[in-house]
């Protein structure tokens, strides 16, 4: 009975911090409410007991994606929102829209029969194969693999895209703009004594991932955030989007996935499926290249296009 | 010991409650950060402390005392940060 005095304000936070978000007047104010609503989504995941989906939340919806968010609207300009909101109609199209999605889901959810519908048992059943001790990543890299390889292929397009932003003339140079070094500064000093910490914390999230909540894109992203955190404070620079490294680490991940998928063919007689004993060590070689992928491409992306001027 | 853990916790989150108010009520930036930091270090602290003689393993303490001492080292950077920042966008003193 007393979950309802940890679930309610829960609940009500997160209408709260979207309806911020919505009704913020300055560009900074939404994003601070968008970041809100991610730090709440992730508790309230928490509390459905999907510590997985909590940790995604955590690093992609909250983090990673604040950080850019954040990036660009300090870049836009502090500014209010532009005057000139959409047409009364266009609102309000928009507004029955989402009430129509919103009250469908809600029916969908209610006339569910008592004991919802559900594989957990059917992938419980079948791990066994797989070597791994988390359902959640035995679905991700056994059931559903082919799911998991399109969207690691997404992450290399969408690294495309942003590259493509360049100019011309900035094209091959590192990512990002040049930021100011202040060797003495206490983001230096974060930058310094965080990684060692954070490098192995992501390894260990990415690495425990087969057998807990965890994985490759909660772990890479902690990676690239310590990667990314040395450029942010002036210490480093980036590697050039023209070298060669760093795009082999972009595309190791859905690379190296599909090389096994397509031996699939040979060794198990079908694309993506893993012969009978090799499967965990296969899998484990595409979460490590994944892991390696996700971490190079989100701090690609958090950098942004090419921006600084010709390198000393 | 769990009387010892209760009081930890309740006195952590009075410290949070009280570095929400602070946030909200005092005027300026500075006295802000100072408010929330306060928050952040002592708050999850005496929180930490609390769930202490709960863990469940050694491993599971030692978690939780890098988990404060990493809301430490961010909590603080940021304050220094937001304060230089603060420093930055004043005049500087004659």
């Amino acid at each position: 009975m007393t979950a309802w005095l940890l679930d309610l304000p829960l609940a009500l936070g997160l209408f709260g911090a979207g309806a911020a978000t919505l009704a913020a007047r300055s560009l900074f104010g939404a994003v601070l409410g968008f970041i809100s609503t991610g730090l709440i989504a992730t508790l309230v995941w928490v509390r459905l007991e999907a510590p997985d989906v909590a940790l995604t939340e955590a690093v992609i919806g909250a983090a990673a994606t604040s950080v850019i968010i954040l990036y660009v609207a300090s870049r836009i300009g502090a500014g209010p929102v532009p005057p000139a909101p959409p047409a009364i109609a266009l609102r309000l199209l928009a507004a029955i829209l989402s009430a129509l999605v919103a009250g469908l889901l809600a029916f969908a959810i209610f006339s569910l029969p008592a004991p919802a519908p559900s594989l957990a048992g059917a992938v419980l059943e079948m791990i066994g194969p797989t070597g791994l001790g988390n359902p959640v990543t035995a679905v991700l890299m056994a059931h559903r693999a082919l799911d998991t390889l399109l969207e690691s292929a997404v992450l290399v397009f969408a690294v495309f895209v942003i590259w493509s932003m360049a100019p011309e003339r900035r094209w091959g140079r590192a990512p990002g703009p040049a930021f100011v070094a202040e060797p003495h500064g206490p983001l230096a000093f974060l930058a310094r004594v965080l990684p060692p910490i954070g490098i192995v914390i992501g390894i260990y999230i990415a690495w425990v991932g087969a057998d807990a909540p965890g994985g490759k894109f909660q772990g890479g992203a902690v990676l690239a955030a310590m990667w990314v955190l040395p450029w942010i404070a002036g210490l480093t620079a980036p590697p050039r989007i023209s070298d060669m490294r760093l795009r082999l680490a972009i595309a190791a991940g859905p690379l190296v996935f599909l090389i096994v998928g397509l031996a699939g063919f040979a060794l198990a007689g079908g694309f993506l499926a893993y012969p009978p004993g090799l499967a965990k060590s296969l899998i484990l070689l595409i979460e490590t290249a994944m892991t390696l992928s996700v971490a190079a491409a989100l701090a690609c992306m958090i950098a942004g296009p090419p921006e600084r001027r010709a390198q000393p | 010991m769990s009387l010892f853990g209760a009081a930890c916790v309740l006195a952590g989150a009075f410290f949070f409650i009280a570095g929400t108010v602070g946030l909200l009520r005092f005027g300026d930036t500075l006295s802000r950060v100072h408010a929330l930091t306060k928050a952040d270090n002592l708050g999850l602290g005496l929180i930490v402390l609390g769930l202490l003689p709960f863990a469940g393993s050694l491993a599971e303490a030692i978690k939780l005392l890098l988990i404060w001492a990493l809301v430490l080292l961010g909590g603080t950077t940021a304050a220094q940060l937001v304060a230089s920042a603060v420093r930055r966008d004043q005049d500087p003193p004659q």
